[in-house]
This record gives C-alpha cells, sequence and structure tokens, in this order.
C-alpha cells in the first residue's frame, strides 16, 4: 500500500514545520508528511545564531526594513515580496512568542531587539545567540501536539512524482530499512533549506547539499538567481564555524594584521568608538567579505596553517556583557579556537554561508510547476535579491513557510486527486537507486569527487569572479559529472547505508554547481555578493532581473530572465557610512546605539 | 603529541552479522581534530561503509553522540588529542538499540517526548492582537536551563536506570516538561503531572546524578527531576488532604 497524503512537505526544519502547522490550521482535515533526510530538531535553522528581523520599536517603521532590504539586495529584490515579508514579519516572531520561543526580553518583560549589519534600526528579535536553535526546537516541539502532521523521520526524497505536468507525490528511501517506498499527495513543499557543501569553506551543516533545488530543478522547475551566493565575513578559519554578526552588533570590531579598522577604507563610513547602524562592522556582508579580499591583496591579512585572517576583536565588551548577549560565541571560541574572546582576539576569514537564489516560487511560496512549492532557503521569493540582510533568513522561514502552507493547503483542498499511475514511476526509481547504485562498480571515489567540486567552485565562483575562470570552472564541473556516473560505492547494504545518500547528495551539489556557474558566467555586471572582475559595475539597463535557470531535455542548462519587481523604491546607488542612504521613505538619521537594552 | 592515533569503531551490520565487532583505523591526530573529523577521515579515504551520524559539527544540532571510551559524548565537541596515545573506542550510544555501527534508534525518546506535551498549553489562545507575554529575564531564569535541551541523548545513555527500565520517561523528556511548567505563558503543568507522576515518570529516578553529569549544555536533568518531585509530592499531598473540586 502506498503511503498516500494531502501535502508532503520536505524538510523539516524552519519554513517547513512553520509550513506544516499553517496546514494544519489552515484546514485540519489535511493529512501532513513532514518527510526529512535527519529528525527535525537535527535541521540546520538549529544553527542559526543572531535573530529574526521584524520591525517592532516605536522608532522604526515597515517601509525601513523594506528599504534596508531591498538596497542591502542591490535591488535585485522582487518589491511586492518584500512589502509582504516586513508586514508580517512582526505578527510571525509574535506567533513564535505565543509558541513558547525565549526571545530576549528588557528588563519590563518585553521582546527585546538588537542591531544588525545593513539594518538602519534595531529590529532584530533574539534568543541570546542561540536564535535559530530555540526557534527550530519551538516549531518542532509546537508541531508535536497536531496530529494531522506525520513525520517520515530520516527519510531521503530522491524524485518528485511528477505526472499531467502535477506534482503528485515524492519518491524517497527510508534510512532505517534501505526500502524506496514513494509517497502520493496532492501537494508537495520544498524546505530543504541551502547548499553550502557546493563549496569547501562554509558554515553550512553537512546536510546542506542543495537537495530540495536540484528536485525541483530535474523535475522542470526553475531555478532563480544562484550566481547570488553569500560569504559571510567572520568564520573560524579552521572548521568555518560562524561567529554571528551579533558579536560585531554589540560592538566587535573588525582588525587587520596591524590593529587597523580596515573598513574604514571601504565606503562604509569612518571608525566611532560606539557601533552605528549601515556603518563600519554594521556594513552588510558582501562588502565586508570583498573589503577582506581587498586586505588580502594588500597583503593586510594575517597568515594561519588555515589561510588568511583578520580579527575580530570583543575584548572591550568584557565578560559581562559577552555572557549576557554572546554566550554561544564565547563557548565555540573557547572549545573550537582554543581561544577565549573575553581577553583575545577571534581569527576569522570569510566563509559560504547562504544562498539568494534557489527554487524560483511567487509571493505564496508556488513554483510554475503546479503541485509543488518552495520556502526558506531552498526557494527564491526573493526578498534577499543580489544579498541577504542578516536576521532576514530566519524570519523568512516563517513567513514563507506560513504563506507556501497556507497556498498549498487550499490547492490540496481543491479535490485534484492523484493519478494512480504515478506510483508506476517508483519502479524507474527504484532501478537507479538499487541496480545503477547500490549495486555498482564503480572507480570513482564519492570523496574525491566531492572535494575536487567544491575546490573548483571555490577557485572559479568565490567572492570574486570573471569570465575566465567561470568558463575553467564549468569546464571542471561537466567532467566531473562525467566521472560522477562512474561513482564507486562500497556500502552494499541497505541499512542505514550513508554512502548511498552521500552519492545522492552528491549528484544534486553537482547539478546546483552547474546552476551557479552558468549564471555567474551569463550575469556581465557586479552587483552584492556576485562580483565580476571583467564587469565591475552594476549594469541595470540589461539586468536588473532575475537569472531563470531550466533544465534542457538533454541534461544541459538553459538561461532566461525575467524582470525584478519595481514597487515604490526605484533602483539607487547603495551607501553606507555617514554619507547615509537618500532614497529611503521615512529616512532616519545615523545615530549611536544605546547600550543598555536587557537580555 | 603523536601525530596519529589509533580508532577502535565499533561495526555492526546486521545483513552481514549478528554481533558488534570492532575494526581499528590509524588516522592523523592534529591538535584541532575532533574524533568526528577522526571517523569523517575514515568514511572519506579508508572505509567508505562505516555509517554514523552528524551534521553541524558545532555541537548544537545533537546528531553525533557517541561512546568514546565508555563515555557519552559529542564527537563534534570532543578531541582527539584528549585521549593521546590512544587508542580510542568508539561506540554507539548505550541503552538503545543500534540499527548499524554507530547508529541508535531514538524512536522510544520520540514517542516519549509526545506525552509530556512540550507545547504551550493555554485554557484560551492569546490573541496576537493582544501583544507578547510579558516575560521578565528573571521568568525566563525559572526555565531557561531546561529549554537549552538538543536531544543528543546523552542523558539516556547515562543513566543507569533507562538502562534497567526502558520504560522511565527519561532525564531529557522530564527536563523539557519542567521547561514548559516553569514557564510563565504556560498553563499545562497539571495535564503533564499525569504522565510525570507515574511510577515511570519522575518516581524510576534515584538521583543518581549521571544525566547532569554528561549534559554538553549544562541543562542538569537531574536537578529538573528531583524539583518536580518536590512538586508532585506537594500536589499528592494536597489531594489527599483537599478531596477534588475543593
Amino acid at each position: 500500500m502506498t503511503p498516500s497524503h494531502d501535502v508532503v512537505l520536505v524538510g523539516g526544519g524552519g519554513a517547513g514545520l512553520r509550513a506544516a502547522i499553517a496546514i494544519a490550521e489552515t484546514n485540519p482535515r489535511l493529512t501532513i508528511a513532514v518527510v526529512s533526510k535527519v529528525y527535525p530538531m537535527r535541521s540546520h535553522t538549529v544553527s542559526a545564531e543572531g535573530g529574526a528581523a521584524g520591525a517592532i520599536a516605536p522608532d522604526d517603521s515597515l517601509d525601513e526594513h523594506a528599504y534596508d532590504t531591498i538596497s542591502g539586495g542591490d535591488w535585485m529584490c522582487d518589491q511586492d515580496a518584500v512589502e509582504a515579508f516586513v508586514k508580517e514579519a512582526p505578527q510571525e516572531l509574535l506567533r513564535l512568542e505565543h509558541w513558547g520561543c525565549p526571545w530576549s526580553r528588557e528588563a519590563d518583560g518585553r521582546i527585546a531587539v538588537r542591531p544588525f549589519g545593513g539594518m538602519k534600526n534595531m529590529r532584530t528579535w533574539f534568543a541570546a545567540d542561540k536564535t535559530g536553535f530555540h526557534m527550530l526546537h519551538t516549531l518542532f516541539q509546537t508541531s508535536l501536539k497536531y496530529a494531522s502532521v506525520v513525520r517520515y523521520d530520516e527519510w531521503f526524497v530522491t524524485r518528485l512524482l511528477v505526472d499531467d505536468g502535477r506534482v503528485q507525490g515524492v519518491v524517497a528511501i527510508d534510512l532505517k530499512s534501505g526500502k524506496v517506498e514513494a509517497i502520493t499527495a496532492r501537494a508537495v513543499i520544498l524546505c530543504t533549506g541551502g547548499c553550502g557543501k557546493v563549496f569547501p569553506f562554509t558554515t553550512n551543516a553537512a546536510i546542506k547539499s542543495g537537495d530540495g533545488m536540484a528536485l525541483a530543478y530535474r523535475a522542470g522547475a526553475p531555478l532563480k538567481d544562484m550566481e547570488f551566493l553569500q560569504y559571510h565575513p567572520t568564520g573560524l578559519p579552521f572548521t568555518g564555524i560562524l561567529i554571528t554578526e551579533a558579536a560585531r552588533a554589540e560592538g566587535g570590531l573588525m582588525l587587520n594584521k596591524d590593529g587597523y579598522r580596515y573598513l574604514q577604507d571601504y565606503n562604509l563610513g569612518t571608525p566611532q568608538p560606539h557601533p552605528v547602524l549601515r556603518t563600519m562592522e554594521l556594513g552588510p556582508r558582501d562588502r565586508l567579505s570583498q573589503a577582506f579580499m581587498k586586505e588580502l591583496e594588500k597583503g593586510r591579512t594575517i597568515e594561519t596553517p588555515y589561510g588568511h585572517v583578520v580579527h575580530l576583536d570583543l575584548r572591550h565588551l568584557g565578560a559581562k556583557k559577552i555572557n549576557a548577549k554572546i554566550p554561544f560565541v564565547r563557548e565555540l571560541c573557547i572549545k573550537y579556537q582554543g581561544l577565549d574572546p573575553v581577553k583575545e582576539l577571534i581569527p576569522v576569514r570569510p566563509v559560504v554561508h547562504y544562498m539568494m537564489g534557489g527554487v524560483h516560487t511567487d509571493i505564496n511560496g508556488a513554483t510554475p510547476l503546479p503541485g509543488l512549492y518552495a520556502a526558506g532557503e531552498t526557494a527564491c521569493v526573493s526578498i534577499n535579491g543580489a544579498n541577504r540582510l542578516g536576521s532576514n533568513s530566519l524570519t523568512e522561514c516563517l513567513v514563507f513557510g506560513a504563506r507556501a502552507g497556507q497556498a498549498a493547503a487550499e490547492y490540496a483542498s481543491l479535490g485534484l486527486e492523484v493519478n494512480p499511475r504515478v506510483i508506476a514511476q517508483k519502479t524507474d526509481e527504484h532501478r537507479r537507486l538499487e541496480h545503477d547504485l547500490l549495486n555498482k562498480k564503480g572507480r570513482e571515489r564519492l570523496a574525491t569527487l566531492r572535494e575536487e567540486m567544491q575546490k573548483s567552485m571555490e577557485q572559479s565562483a568565490g567572492i570574486y569572479r570573471a569570465g575566465a575562470s567561470l568558463r575553467t570552472g564549468m569546464d571542471e564541473i561537466r567532467r566531473l559529472q562525467e566521472r560522477y556516473a562512474d561513482v564507486a560505492i562500497e556500502d552494499h547494504s541497505r541499512t542505514f547505508n550513508t554512502e548511498r545518500i552521500a552519492a545522492l547528495e552528491l549528484g544534486c551539489m553537482l547539478d546546483v554547481a552547474e546552476s551557479i556557474v552558468t549564471a555567474a558566467t551569463r550575469r556581465e555586471e557586479s552587483r552584492g555578493a556576485h562580483q565580476r572582475t571583467d564587469f565591475a559595475k552594476r549594469d541595470d539597463v540589461r539586468y536588473l532581473a532575475h537569472s531563470m535557470i531550466y533544465r534542457n531535455a538533454d541534461g544541459s542548462a538553459r538561461v532566461d530572465y525575467l524582470p525584478v519587481t519595481i514597487t515604490r523604491w526605484p533602483p539607487a546607488e547603495r551607501v553606507y557610512g555617514e554619507k547615509a542612504p537618500h532614497g529611503g521613505p521615512n529616512h532616519v538619521a545615523d545615530r549611536a546605539l544605546s547600550s543598555g537594552a536587557g537580555v | 603529541m603523536a601525530d596519529r592515533i589509533t580508532l577502535q569503531i565499533a561495526r555492526y551490520r546486521p545483513e552481514q552479522e549478528s554481533e558488534a565487532t570492532f575494526d581499528e583505523f590509524d588516522v592523523p591526530c592534529p591538535k584541532d581534530w575532533v574524533i568526528l573529523d577522526g571517523l569523517n577521515h575514515v568514511k572519506d579515504q579508508l572505509d567508505g561503509t562505516l555509517a554514523y551520524r552528524w551534521s553541524c559539527r558545532m555541537g548544537i544540532c545533537g546528531s553525533c553522540g557517541m561512546t568514546v571510551n565508555g563515555e557519552p559524548k559529542l564527537t563534534c565537541a570532543t578531541f582527539l588529542h584528549e585521549y593521546a596515545p590512544g587508542p580510542i573506542r568508539v561506540e554507539p550510544l548505550r541503552n538503545f538499540p543500534v540499527i548499524r555501527d554507530l547508529i541508535v534508534d531514538i524512536g522510544d525518546f520520540m514517542r516519549k517526548l509526545v506525552t509530556v506535551k512540550p507545547w504551550v498549553v493555554r485554557d484560551e489562545e492569546r490573541p496576537l492582537a493582544a501583544g507578547e507575554f510579558r516575560q521578565t529575564p528573571d521568568e525566563m531564569d525559572e526555565y531557561k536551563q531546561y529549554s537549552m535541551c538538543i536531544n543528543c541523548m546523552l542523558c539516556y545513555s547515562a543513566c543507569p536506570i533507562y538502562g534497567l527500565d526502558p520504560k522511565f520517561l527519561g532525564p531529557a523528556a522530564i527536563a523539557l516538561a519542567q521547561r514548559y511548567n516553569l514557564d510563565n505563558r504556560d498553563q499545562g503543568s497539571g495535564e503533564r503531572m499525569e504522565v510525570l507522576s507515574e511510577h515511570e515518570g519522575i518516581w524510576g529516578c534515584t538521583f543518581v546524578g549521571e544525566c547532569t553529569k554528561v549534559c554538553p549544555k549544562h541543562v542538569d536533568p537531574a536537578g529538573a527531576i528531583q524539583r518536580y518531585k518536590l512538586t508532585a509530592a506537594l500536589e499528592s499531598m494536597k489531594s489527599f488532604f483537599l478531596p477534588r473540586g475543593a
């Protein structure tokens, strides 16, 4: 008997669980399956540290949040989506408060907000510096009260079932038994998160292999804006563990090898003793990561066994503030870097962190493929444009997880039946997974292919790119795809075969890698996180448009462009530092931050 | 420091063998490698069939708990050099059925977790328009520690009671029940008491305290259990002296 549900969610992180709850509340009669390759509380939302943006302060406004997001995204955001996002953000965060999320508070018990990079006002809700952890566990535990939510923990989805142009379920492997099963559904929502593992040095967890992006792409849905990949400026050098932007928001300083606050040389303002919003250390991530590369060129970084670094200095904040506001930063530095940030400088370098692009969706999370939805980092709505602002992504999981859930619930309630013949597709997939993969005798070592892919992505599509390096990268990815067809699987057993899963993940990553390089090659301009040394300027005439990557029947990629939706904020120059943005409605003057907010 | 160390890794392949065996692997031991880096080296370079769980490798997802030289540990937060010159014995967490190699079945905990209703229970839902519940930093401190549980299962692995009586609710589930009981937004402590005050609830615990010792996040489940015993004893005395409805 093939398991059957009204809606199947692929992924059980922030977006997936929020969607599951939204479906349960929209229509309690619908049955919901959460199919995830890990237990939901292991999902990578758990690692998010700094916070979740939603304008609630008396001196803040939705328009300012929208303007910061749009200018931060270098005008690649769809402004209708951003307007919906900022409007629903505070309600979604409040809903999580009602569900028990331990948001940090002011002394009188109200929600506290903190500053964040690229944000003009304090609007980032936080749960110390384990915001993602607390959000995920709150969502997971809350989801347990809905009997209509059925979980398939540790099931890996390998394919979407498509019939008559409509997505009608998935094929998945139950890791524990190794069995291949079809799970049918009237609608499927992809919430599998990002794809940082395509690169060698990333904050992303091992599970972040772009599975949902590859599933959608192979089923015929386009990927959008895949050239926009975010490097976070402050990762620990060996592990890639993230040191949250909140460390800078609380007053942390970026120093080069001479102890100099080098960001002042890169149009990010002049150094002040206290953090100033949208200035210096509170500039956007793309600009800070690019500044690091320039310092590296100038020979002003520090060489370590794990590459060049700069320093993040928190010493002047003192133990009390560090323990109250960013205790996890201290815990991670002591544990993994063997140093105490109360007394020592933290070595940091840019690290791959977030994919702004993803599966193309409309404002309700619907992809162009009927029955298929996506939300969270897997999706590109797009509110992040060419560069995401820190603390917008956790909120995005909530706002667009809920929207996708509602839209899928409505679609699933229309009464469209699953065509029984889709189940036959399981047979094909079974053959691929068992015969082609489990029993094959390949010659190529999995880890070698993965490492070579990661290395060529870093070399060709890193912080700075050029036509020539991208073409080399594309050739290498194509060769790796050919070699992947001959991948060796030593493990032929069915029970919890993690090597088979790793091989499937590598297949997903190679598709995602190809889409990144393809989109980056075609975009002959520099915008946000996509910086071309051979096309150094933004070009609104040719490229104020989203890249849309489709998979051709022969497996190759085709690129189209879709105009960016502009509502109230016409394209302007991105300005940070004291020169101050001039284009924003209700713009407030720069102001120094008070330091007394409660915890 | 030696530049290499030996891992003795428990292997169990239910399709091929009925009992666990050990395989030895020699791995590099630089000062910043954790046990998990050693396992990844084995899987990538030496034996692709080794099965274990991992994800965030920053001590927050809770996936990679294993028994290291007899003690439950997060392998992403435990350094190889701490065990120099070795060898290091890596086994699955104890007190759980082993699915394969270093992977255990935690389904029992997942089922128990639901029974303690780990969510905010309200007599009446608070409308969004009413804004946030006020919760001062002191009120948050009442439960905050228990909210830090990452469900890594080290406490179940260390708990001698759970080892003897698998019906025992166990440290993490009780700590999470207390996390909500002590949250001023919650009104569900009465409903949770039915499950917690059963014999297999809190009373199973003889306060060995191993759970608190091994917890990588300082949740102190033993403290949660002791504290709840007092609450439950008071409630049961009240119901003895004050008949229902009084």
